[in-house]
């Protein structure tokens, strides 16, 4: 008996998808009825498309009672902006862009240059701003526990102070999943649906609900340099660096985040059942696997949710 | 179904250790993991590979090797599907063992059998017991270090027995020996230990039967309020809510609390698909015959509810004290209570839990990690009930007004007031 049996196994039946499902919608509707003024993290990728989608069911047969919001860093997959520009016609929802180039440009963050600079440290502060400048007060984000061991210790409501930050220590309890939405001016909440989620739900759901996503999902040939142990497109914020030679692959991406510092996995998965298949018998975490970011320290994700990272 | 699991235990007792068990051994870690605590294994240890470190995640939790705050981690096997809470056992450790009992179907307790039962392993039965977990694994750890002594183990689960007589509900004990650190009887059953023939500590989980909620009649507290406006959906008024307590079905008869109004549900919608019926746990929108005013915070009740929730604005309950601001008579705070939120005034403490020997003390004043017995007056009308007949109904949370901060869980044991 190995996990990846029961992975493979679990894909006959629904294994606790409605109740999931259940559970994210009743979070959207209770931080919902219990703020002013919230927003919808949209990044383009699956976890946000998921949520998205579970977002527009809440409210079905109204439209979704706010915006969503894309942290722009300029390093984008076009697929990506494309499927963005799709998604927010078919749900019929306001586009909120908040752009980090807006911010490099306004002297609000300092790039780091050179040829592995990458934006994704940056879109903290573009993303306070953007809550501050719209005065939103609850931002939806498509984080799971399962994702890195500092997540695991995240709330569903998760209270951020006057400057974004988190912090660990002195969060709220959530007895009985009870969530608690009183803020001050200038403070703002981070809701979780999809908390207790992990990555193979959230390809059995898209299965399911045939929820759209972004073709970079699925295997295609790409250009790419390898670079400690991950594949990443060239073209755009990538550059070859001396010593490294270019080489077309069948790959697909995991994660969609800054093209600087988002790396595919060579796979030959081109449909969600594939793309299911693959994830059961992966040994590697999705984060471990194609984040440049998180493998820099060993508490690289709490430092950056600290600041106050989605 | 998902079966839930917290965790409790001292500092020290093999916890973390004993969830990064059950993750290695279930092949629930992924290569990457694994290699990272091994890392950190080297930084923060002798360098043997520490499971602990699977939990604690966080910098400060490895360098000072504790956990701070309660994390969850989830693995599967083909029986059945597992989400654990790590509930760390210091300064605030009633509080993290309130807030994952709460949410439990079961409390895996851990002793170190070395010491034997001791104060916290008292407590931790006790809040099992105040928040209606019924089942408990009663893990008598470190059974490697008492030369797995069957006496020894013997002599902790009889004191065990002896204190859960004493418990305000009944509990179910049991109790198994391990080793979390070597794997016995974690996941595969232990060659030190013959003389135990019972089940592992997994084997146990996967077919633990759980009770079903005996049906006390479908309600559905007010979220939402679903009105489209538009030309296709102009006449639409949806009541979104999650159901709970029973089953209800279109043309089923309802009343709406506080108020005295009935209608007949015409519609039922999840996630914008219709149905014809609903079941307990399903996120939902209804529609009603009549159109009266509804608004969050009411509760859509069926007139054939068994056991239908009582409209009281004086409400008797036991609390969770969880904040360093201690709760005293006359302060005021604000509550939540299912969708409605209204402010609570402490007229009386009626008493605070001796939770090592099970008796009562009388007290002006409730402080961290204190469990007492309140009697609040509410502004407005709250549609509650017994907590050990209904968790949803029956619980609350008192909030601070000045900070936001949630500093109780209340478990609603009596009321007063208006009757239904
Ligand atoms: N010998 C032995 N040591 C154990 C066992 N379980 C845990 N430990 C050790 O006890 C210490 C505390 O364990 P930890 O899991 O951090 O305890 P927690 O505070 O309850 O989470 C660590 O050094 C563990 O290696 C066991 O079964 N046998
Ligand atoms: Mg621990």
């Amino acid at each position: 008996m190995t996990l990846t049996d029961n992975r493979l196994d679990g894909l006959d039946h629904d294994g606790g998808l409605d109740e999931l499902e259940d559970e994210a919608i009743t979070i959207i509707r209770e931080v919902t009825a219990e703020t002013r003024a919230p927003v919808l993290l949209f990044s383009g990728g699956k976890d946000s498309a998921v949520l998205l989608h579970l977002a527009a069911k809440a409210f079905r047969p109204g439209n979704l009672p706010f915006p969503v919001m894309h942290v722009d860093t300029g390093h984008n997959f076009d697929e990506v902006i494309e499927y963005r520009d799709r998604l927010v016609k078919e749900y019929n929802v306001r586009l909120v862009v908040a752009s980090v180039q807006a911010s490099i440009d306004a002297g609000r963050v300092v790039e780091d240059t050179g040829p592995r600079a990458s934006r994704n440290r940056l879109q903290s502060v573009t993303l306070l701003d953007a809550i501050a400048e719209h005065q939103f007060d609850a931002a939806f984000g498509g984080g799971r526990r399962d994702e890195d061991k500092a997540r695991a210790k995240e709330r569903i409501l998760s209270f951020r102070d006057r400057f974004g930050q988190w912090e660990p220590r002195a969060q709220r309890p959530e007895p009985w999943n009870m969530l608690n939405a009183k803020i001050r001016t200038g403070e703002h909440l981070r809701a979780f649906p999809l908390s207790n989620w992990t990555e193979l739900d959230i390809w059995r759901y898209i299965g399911r609900e045939e929820v759209p996503l972004p073709s970079i999902y699925f295997s295609h040939r790409r250009v790419v340099v390898e670079r400690n142990g991950m594949l990443l497109s060239v073209g755009g914020p990538v550059v070859a660096e001396p010593g490294e030679v270019p080489f077309e692959e069948t790959v697909r991406y995991r994660t969609v985040g800054d093209a600087s510092c988002t790396g595919a996995v060579r796979s030959t998965a081109a449909n969600v059942h594939d793309v299911i298949t693959e994830v059961a018998a992966a040994r590697i975490t999705e984060r471990g696997a194609t984040r440049a970011d998180d493998n820099f320290s060993d508490s690289a994700m709490e430092d950056r949710k600290r600041e106050g990272y989605f | 179904m998902v079966l839930r699991i917290a965790t409790a235990g001292s500092v020290d007792d093999g916890k973390s250790t004993l969830i990064g068990r059950l993750l290695h051994d279930t092949k629930t870690v992924f290569e990457d993991q694994l290699a990272s605590v091994e890392k950190a294994s080297l930084r923060y240890g002798d360098g043997s590979l520490n499971l602990a470190l699977l939990t604690d995640g966080l910098r400060a939790e490895r360098e000072q090797g504790i956990t701070i705050d309660v994390a969850y981690r989830y693995f599967a096997t083909p029986e059945r599907t597992f989400v654990v809470a790590d509930t760390p056992g210091h300064a605030q450790y009633t509080r993290n063992m309130v807030t994952g009992a709460s949410v439990s179907d079961v409390a895996i307790v851990l002793v170190d059998a070395r010491n034997g039962l001791t104060e916290q392993t008292r407590r931790h039965l006790f809040v099992a017991s105040l928040l209606g977990v019924k089942q408990v694994m009663l893990a008598v750890n470190k059974m490697d270090l008492v030369d797995f002594s069957q006496d020894r183990y013997d002599e902790i689960v009889a004191a065990a027995r002896a204190h859960a007589t004493a418990l305000p509900a009944p509990v179910a004990l049991n109790p198994l020996p391990i080793s979390a650190l070597l794997g016995d009887n974690v996941v595969d059953s232990s060659d030190n230990m013959p003389w135990y023939t019972g089940p592992s500590l997994l084997r146990q989980l996967e077919t633990l039967e759980l009770d079903d909620d005996h049906s006390i009649g479908a309600r559905l507290s007010v979220q939402w309020v679903i009105r489209p406006y538009s030309t296709e959906h102009h006449d639409f008024r949806g009541l979104a809510g999650r159901l709970t307590g029973g089953t209800v079905a279109i043309g089923d008869r309802v009343r709406v609390l506080p108020g005295a109004q009935q209608s007949t549900i015409v519609s039922i919608e999840r996630g914008g698909v219709p149905q014809e019926t609903a079941e307990p746990g399903e996120a939902i929108s209804i529609q009603l015959a009549d159109d009266i005013d509804i608004s969050r915070g009411d509760v859509v009740v069926t007139v054939a509810a068994p056991k239908p929730p009582v409209v009281a604005d004086q409400i008797v309950a036991d609390v969770s004290w969880m904040v360093d601001k201690p709760l005293e008579v006359g302060t005021r705070w604000i509550i939540k209570h299912l969708t409605r939120t209204a402010k609570a005034f402490v007229s009386a403490i009626e008493t605070r839990h001796d939770v090592s020997t099970a008796s009562q003390h009388s007290t002006e004043r409730l402080e961290l990690n204190d469990l007492g017995r309140v009697h609040l007056n509410v502004s407005v009308p709250l549609v509650v009930d017994l907590y050990d007949d209904h968790r949803p109904g029956g619980a609350a949370i008192l909030v601070d007004e000045a900070t936001g901060m949630t500093c109780g869980a209340l478990m609603i044991r009596g009321f007063d007031g208006l009757e239904s």
